[in-house]
């Protein structure tokens, strides 16, 4: 009989509500070996083909069974330079696991739990500086420093390139540190992260402002290429009555000021945040997810996600679902806020909701959802959060013409990342619109490849 | 990072000037843009308008009134203190076009914001009549540079202790009845006078423009918390602004989102104070 998959330890659903501490408390040594010994060590095997970054799974997996701990991150380092954060918040059961040869007939080898503990047995001991490649006398910039970047930067650097990397904000990590809580990715390991990218030679501006500082057309003048890993900017509000009072916040804001700023720490950390009686979360993605469980550690009595389709049609990761319902977030499914209603002062009382049905599928396969007619109904709210997604950030486009940009304002690259402009890439969610942590690192991977065939030729 | 503060005076009770070296910024920066700065770890972000700026010796002066927590605090660094974080510059510049006669407004310290464009609408070939005021003649600041820069400069206190016993919108109500022909009105200063200037000026078809403030985080439009809403329209201040058509804002909105946080803001200090206190 097949050996059953470990079960991630977690911290308790009632302490955890609490605090700000991780969740997914990780392997011991005894289960990451059991775990590893369930892979089959498929002769043709399925998984790899799933990993964005093309890690070895089988590899490492195999030297985590001979219990080579070492060896295996070694291996996994080779494609992926941020091993922690992706062990912690890729989704793996759509990516790698999805296609593991278990899961046909029960559930896959844990591949992302996998991948976590050899990074964390790596942080434990202490991270070895790596050797940095022999200079070949080619700038790069990079702009931004979240995920994609961060992967753009590292491949390069590894390549030999001198990588200077611009980030507007005052810290690194993108959206693994302002919009990612740290009871799902502490921000040390983020930062650890960072720092082993810099290791590898990457010179990180933070507080620079492409766009405004420099433009796209200075930087691709002063480097021989350039990539721009800028990501999702404007947060998308629905247009309903009532979302600019006082009380309504996008999940980006919301999710800054917890975690970039440490409001959950507020008043030893100056920035404020309100922490609301009654929240409501408006979307079904892992954004939402994230804003919904940080107003409940922030003291909220109750949390719901109004989410206009079904259970099965939750874009958020069904680990973080599960997370997030067993912490006792509340889930109104086929349910569409109206208008938000106003209380005294311009603060929010609460919120006008309509049931939803679903009907044909629409463009993107789901079913699309119907309003039904007299459904109406209130719920009481202090706080209302807005997640239902971004559009690109406006701000790099500002002196950079000839810079193709598609009508909804995303960056245009062909299959190898690039832009309409000769030496300049681009990947990520400024290129897709919002997606995944671990798809924009595919992207910036494939990004430095194009960048360095060019910068060999040239 | 870190900037170095290289110059940093007291130059109206509770109002301080600061010279802050950031060459980057100081090369790029254009009149109506701000900037953010940190002072430190568990500080807050807070935008704050450019006051001036010079390319060549590197540095970017800013002008603040001690209101909250941070701005206290700021008020406590002196000369050779670095600031964590100082970004920028943010925001559109002002449009800063020939257009004739126009009249720069600036309350409070919102005289600060003023008068690098009072600088650069003269440089365009303007004729420009300031008008500054203040609740008193020692909260009035920037008079001497003001002078210096504008064509003709009007001074209102709310309490007669310098020029029109009153306030700026007056002054700039006379000069528009006077008959010269006006071509635009630039105001800065607190909400409310914003607001008035826009009710005052909007019988007369000037074109009006105010500068908004409101709370923001990245100043990059990233977080959405800057929106304000214009011609029924929602902007956000940090990437679409800071400048607008006064006649447009929604002021009653700004101004109820401004006070947002100001149960959290009374906490603060009140914690920051028992620090202090348990220091001594």
């Amino acid at each position: 009989m097949m050996a059953a998959r470990q079960a991630m330890p977690h911290q308790d659903a009632k302490e955890r509500t609490r605090n700000f501490d991780e969740v997914a408390l990780g392997y011991t040594e005894e289960q990451a070996i059991a775990e590893a010994s369930r892979c089959l060590e498929c002769r043709n095997p399925k998984c790899v083909q799933g990993c964005p970054v093309e890690i070895d799974i089988p590899g490492f997996i195999a030297q985590m069974k001979a219990g080579d701990f070492d060896e295996a991150i070694a291996t996994i380092k080779l494609t992926n330079s941020l091993p922690a954060v992706c062990g912690r918040v890729c989704p793996q059961e759509v990516q790698c696991e999805e296609l593991c040869v278990l899961a046909k007939k029960g559930e896959p080898v844990a591949i992302g739990r996998l991948e976590r503990f050899c990074a964390d047995h790596e942080r434990k001991k202490g991270v070895a500086a790596p050797v940095r490649a022999q200079s070949t006398g080619k700038r790069v910039a990079v702009v931004g420093a979240g995920p994609a970047s961060l992967t753009a930067a590292a491949d390069l650097a590894k390549e030999g390139h001198a990588v200077t990397m611009f980030e507007a904000l005052h810290d690194t990590g993108g959206v693994l540190t302002y919009g990612i809580p740290e009871f799902r990715l502490p921000k040390s390991i983020v930062r650890d992260e960072v720092e082993y990218i810099k290791q590898l030679g990457v010179d990180v501006k933070v507080d620079y402002i492409i766009g405004k500082i420099k433009t796209l057309e200075e930087l691709k003048n002063d480097f021989d290429a350039v990539f721009l890993g800028t990501g999702a900017g404007l947060p998308k509000f629905m247009g309903i009555e009532g979302e600019n009072l006082n009380g309504v916040y996008s999940a980006n804001e919301f999710l800054t000021r917890v975690n970039l700023m440490k409001a959950y720490r507020f008043p030893d950390y100056s920035t404020p945040i309100k922490r609301g009686k009654h929240v409501i979360v408006v979307g079904g993605g892992n954004v939402a997810m994230d804003a919904a469980r940080s107003a409940l550690r922030l003291g909220a009595e109750e949390v719901s996600i109004v989410y206009r389709r079904g259970e099965d049609e939750l874009p958020a990761r069904k680990e973080e679902v599960e997370n997030a319902k067993e912490e006792g977030i509340i889930f109104r499914l086929l349910t569409n806020p109206v208008r938000i209603l106003q209380g005294d002062n311009m603060t929010v009382k609460g919120v006008e909701c309509i049931r939803m049905e679903l009907g044909e599928p629409d463009e993107s396969g789901r079913r699309s959802p119907v309003p039904k007619a007299g459904s109406e109904h209130v719920i009481d709210a202090d706080i209302v959060i807005i997640a239902i997604g971004t559009s690109p950030n406006p701000m790099i486009l500002s002196g950079s013409d000839g810079l193709k940009v598609s009508p909804r304002g995303t960056i245009v690259v062909d299959e190898s990342a690039k832009t309409s402009i000769g030496n300049v890439c681009a990947g990520g969610d400024a290129v897709t619109g919002a997606a995944t942590v671990i798809s924009a690192m595919g992207a910036g991977k494939l990004a430095a490849q194009t960048i360095n065939d060019y910068l060999r030729n040239n | 990072m870190s900037y170095t503060i290289l110059e940093k005076k007291q130059i109206a009770p509770q109002v301080h000037l600061m010279k802050v070296l950031a060459p980057d910024v100081a090369k790029a920066a254009k009149a109506g843009q701000f900037i953010i700065l940190r002072i430190d770890e568990t500080s807050e972000r807070i935008p704050l308008t450019i006051a001036d700026f010079d390319a060549d010796e590197g540095y970017v002066t800013i002008i603040f009134q001690e209101m909250g927590k941070t701005t206290k605090q700021l008020a406590q660094m002196t000369d050779r203190d670095v600031l964590l974080d100082f970004v920028g510059p943010l925001g559109k510049p002002a449009d800063v076009r020939k257009l004739g006669t126009v009249i720069l407004v600036g309350g409070g310290v919102g005289i600060a914001p003023v008068y690098p464009q009072v600088k650069a609408y003269r440089d365009a070939g303007n004729k420009v009549i300031s008008v500054i005021g203040a609740r008193n003649k020692d909260l009035l600041i920037l008079e001497d540079e003001m002078q210096a820069a504008s064509d003709e400069l009007y001074i209102a206190t709310d309490d007669g202790s310098k020029g029109h016993h009153g306030f700026v919108t007056d002054v700039a109500k006379k000069i528009l009845d006077s008959g010269e022909k006006i071509a635009r009105i630039v105001v800065i200063g607190p909400p409310i006078l914003m607001k008035v200037a826009a009710g005052m000026t909007a019988p007369y078809g000037v074109e009006t423009i105010v500068s908004l403030n409101p709370i923001m985080i990245d100043g990059t439009g990233m977080c959405g918390g800057c929106r304000v809403s214009v011609g029924g329209e929602t902007k956000f201040a940090c990437v679409d602004g800071p400048e607008f058509d006064a006649h447009k804002v929604d002021f009653n909105l700004l101004m109820s989102r401004l006070g947002l946080y100001r149960p959290e803001e009374a906490q603060c200090q009140e914690n920051h104070q028992c620090t202090c206190r348990s220091g001594n």
